[in-house]
C-alpha cells in the first residue's frame, strides 16, 4: 500500500455457498485516477463494490479506505464516498431538488448547507430546468445524472460506480462521460465498472480484467493491448468466409479467432493479409487496430456465458 | 440454514460481523430516514387520512349504533365490581387499538416493504453512512408515528360524537404510540421474510383478522371458552385493550403494569427477530 493511495484492497475472498465469487482480490487506487473494473456478468464486479461498501462482509483479505478500515469504519469511509449503483435508487415521490436534499441529510450535512449546493449539483446534471420534475418524469440518462450529482452531495473524494451507463443511449452516454472526466480533473478519484470497452477505454487511467472472481490482468488500457495482443485485426464475414479457417491465409496471421459469422485475423502485419482478401471478393473486410474488446475478448473468452 | 451457519463462522475467523443477531447497533442516524418518510407523507397526509379513519369510523357507528341498539348496556368488570356501559363505549375503546395496530401493521408492511424491496430506498440510504439498523429503527418509529397520527383523527371524532370525554384519554393517547410501536416492531418481522405483496395477506387474515376477534375489541373476553381465553390474555391487542378501555370510562386500569410490560416485551423480542432477519435478508 502506498501512502498516497485512497483506496486499498488487499487479498479479498467471497464465497456464496460453495461458490467463490471474489478469489484473491487486490488492488489500489490512487488520488485523481480512474480505476476501471472490467468482466463478464457474474465476474464479480458487484460483489467487489458491495464489499468496498461494507454492504457484504469478506470472507477473508482487508479493505482500507482513507486511512479507515472496511467494515469496521464503514460509516466514517461512506461518509467521504460517493456511490452511484447499477439500478436507481432515487426516490420516485421526491422532486430532483428533494432527492438532493434528503439524500444530504443521511450525511448529516445541514438542510442550509446542502440547499446551497443544489443548484450547482443541478447544474452539474444538467437538470436546472428539471429541479421540481419527479425522477418519473426524466429520461434514462437524466436519472443517472441525478443519481451523480447525489453522489456527489457530500463532496466526496472517492466515486463507486457501478455500471453508470448501462441502458443509456448513446447522447446521453457522452454527456455521461463527459461529466466524469470533468471530475477527474476537479482531483476526484473513480472506481468504475463498466461493460463498455469504449468506456474503459476513454476514462480509465487503469484496467483491472476480472473473471470469475479472478485478476486476471491489470494495467493501462494502451499497455494491456501491446501486452496481449497484435497491434490489427482484420475482420472478415461473408459466405464462405469459414473456408478460410483451412486457407493458407491462415499463415498470414499470428492468431485467428471464430466468433459467430465473423473470423478476426490478428497481425502484426496486415498488408499482406490484405492483399490476399483481393482474391475473395465476396468477403467482406474490416481493418482495425486492436482494442480493450479484443483484449477483453481473449481473456475471458468468445463464447456466450450461460449467465450473461 | 447450514449456508447461513457457514457464512457466519467464516466470517468470524475473518474478523467480520458474527452474526445476524448480534446487538442492535443504533444511533441517531436514523431521523433523517424518519424525516424522509414524513417528507412523503406531508404530500399525502390528507387523502391517506382520510383513508385511514373511514374504515374505523364505519365499523364504529354500524356496530356501535346498530349493534349498541341491540345490546344496550354491556357490563364490564371496574375496580369496584361490574359497570354498564353503553356498547359504543365498549366498541369505541377496543377499536381504537384495532386501529393502532392495523395502522402501523400497514405501514410496517405494505409501505415498508415498497421501500425496502420495489424501490430499492433503503439500498440507496445504505450508501450513505446509514447502517440498516438505523433504517430497521425509522421504519418502526414511523409506522408508530403514522398509527399515533390516524389514532388521534379517531380520537378526535370520537370526542365530537361524544362517545367518551374522559379526561383520562391523554393518558391513553401515549399509550396507543406504545401499541403502535409494538405492532410495527412485529409487521417488520413479516416485512424482513417477505417475498412480495402477498404474503401480507396471510398475515393479515391469519394473524391480525383472529386476533381482533379474540381480543375483547367486539365482545368482552369473558364470552370466551377457558381454554380460548388462556390463549387471549396474552395477545399483544386484548393486553392494550385491557389498558385502554377503563381509560375510556375515566378508570385506571387493573394490573396496568403487568399489560405494559407484555407489550414491551412483545416489541423487544420482535425488533430483534425482525433486525435478526432484515440483516439476513441483506447478508449483512
Amino acid at each position: 500500500m502506498h501512502d498516497t493511495d485512497l483506496f486499498t484492497v488487499s487479498h479479498l475472498h467471497k464465497r456464496f455457498g460453495d461458490a467463490t465469487v471474489v478469489n484473491d482480490l487486490s488492488f489500489s487506487i490512487g488520488p485523481g485516477e480512474c480505476l476501471g473494473v472490467i468482466g463478464p456478468n457474474g465476474a464479480g464486479k458487484t460483489t467487489t463494490i458491495r464489499m468496498c461498501l461494507g454492504l457484504c462482509a469478506p470472507d477473508g483479505g482487508s479493505i482500507h479506505a482513507l486511512g479507515l478500515e472496511m467494515p469496521r469504519d464503514a460509516r466514517a469511509i461512506k461518509a467521504q464516498l460517493g456511490v452511484v449503483s447499477q439500478m436507481d435508487t432515487l426516490d420516485p415521490d421526491f422532486s430532483c431538488a428533494e432527492n438532493l436534499l434528503v439524500y444530504g441529510r443521511y450525511f448529516g450535512m445541514k438542510d442550509a448547507q446542502i440547499r446551497a449546493r443544489i443548484p450547482e449539483l443541478l447544474e452539474f446534471a444538467s437538470l436546472t430546468s428539471k429541479a421540481n420534475a419527479k425522477p418519473g418524469e426524466l429520461s434514462g440518462g437524466m436519472k443517472r445524472r441525478l443519481s451523480l450529482a447525489r453522489a456527489l452531495v457530500n463532496d466526496p473524494r472517492l466515486l463507486l460506480l457501478d455500471e453508470p451507463t448501462t441502458g443509456l443511449d448513446p447522447q446521453a452516454r457522452h454527456l455521461m462521460w463527459e461529466r466524469l472526466q470533468l471530475l477527474l480533473q476537479q482531483g476526484k478519484s473513480i472506481l468504475l465498472t463498466t461493460h463498455f470497452m469504449d468506456e474503459a477505454e476513454r476514462l480509465c487511467n487503469r484496467l483491472l480484467v476480472l473473471d470469475h472472481g479472478r485478476k486476471i490482468a491489470e494495467g493501462r488500457p494502451r499497455d494491456l493491448i501491446r501486452e496481449h495482443l497484435e497491434p490489427d485485426v482484420v475482420e472478415v464475414y461473408g459466405v464462405g468466409a469459414m473456408a478460410l479457417l483451412e486457407s493458407p491465409l491462415r499463415a498470414l496471421a499470428a492468431r485467428v479467432e471464430v466468433s459467430g459469422e465473423t473470423v478476426f485475423f490478428y497481425t502484426a502485419n496486415a498488408a499482406g493479409l490484405l492483399q490476399a482478401l483481393h482474391a475473395y471478393p465476396q468477403l467482406r473486410t474490416l481493418h482495425r487496430p486492436a482494442n480493450l474488446e479484443d483484449l477483453f475478448l481473449k481473456l475471458t473468452g468468445r463464447q456466450i456465458r450461460e449467465e450473461a | 440454514m447450514k449456508n447461513v451457519a457457514a457464512y457466519a463462522h467464516s466470517t468470524r475467523a475473518a474478523g467480520q460481523n458474527p452474526s445476524a443477531w448480534r446487538a442492535p447497533e443504533l444511533s441517531l442516524r436514523f431521523w433523517p430516514v424518519f424525516l424522509r418518510n414524513l417528507l412523503v407523507w406531508r404530500k399525502l397526509a390528507i387523502p391517506s387520512l382520510v383513508g385511514n379513519i373511514a374504515e374505523p369510523l364505519m365499523w364504529l357507528v354500524a356496530f356501535g349504533y346498530g349493534m349498541g341498539a341491540l345490546v344496550g348496556q354491556i357490563t364490564v368488570p371496574g375496580p369496584a365490581g361490574p359497570v354498564q356501559v353503553p356498547y359504543i363505549l365498549f366498541l369505541a375503546s377496543g377499536s381504537i387499538c384495532m386501529s393502532a395496530m392495523q395502522a402501523a401493521s400497514f405501514e410496517a408492511l405494505y409501505s415498508a416493504f415498497s421501500r425496502m424491496h420495489v424501490q430499492k430506498t433503503w439500498d440507496g440510504i445504505m450508501n450513505a453512512p446509514v447502517g440498516l439498523d438505523d433504517i430497521v429503527l425509522a421504519e418502526m418509529l414511523w409506522a408508530a408515528f403514522k398509527s399515533l397520527f390516524t389514532v388521534t383523527a379517531i380520537l378526535g371524532v370520537m370526542l365530537a360524537l361524544n362517545i367518551s370525554h374522559s379526561p383520562k384519554l391523554l393518558v391513553a393517547w401515549p399509550i396507543l404510540l406504545g401499541v403502535g410501536i409494538t405492532f410495527s416492531c412485529i409487521a417488520l418481522i413479516f416485512n424482513a421474510l417477505a417475498k412480495g405483496y402477498d404474503f401480507f395477506t396471510y398475515y393479515f387474515t391469519l394473524f391480525l383478522t383472529p386476533m381482533m376477534f379474540l381480543s375483547g375489541v367486539f365482545f368482552p373476553l369473558e364470552q370466551l371458552p377457558l381454554a380460548v381465553r388462556v390463549v387471549a390474555d396474552w395477545l399483544p391487542l386484548s393486553n392494550a385493550v385491557l389498558l385502554v378501555r377503563p381509560l375510556f370510562m375515566d378508570q385506571w386500569p387493573a394490573d396496568a403494569l403487568r399489560h405494559a410490560a407484555v407489550l414491551a416485551a412483545y416489541a423487544v423480542v420482535s425488533f430483534w427477530i425482525a433486525l435478526a432477519l432484515t440483516r439476513r435478508r441483506f447478508r449483512l
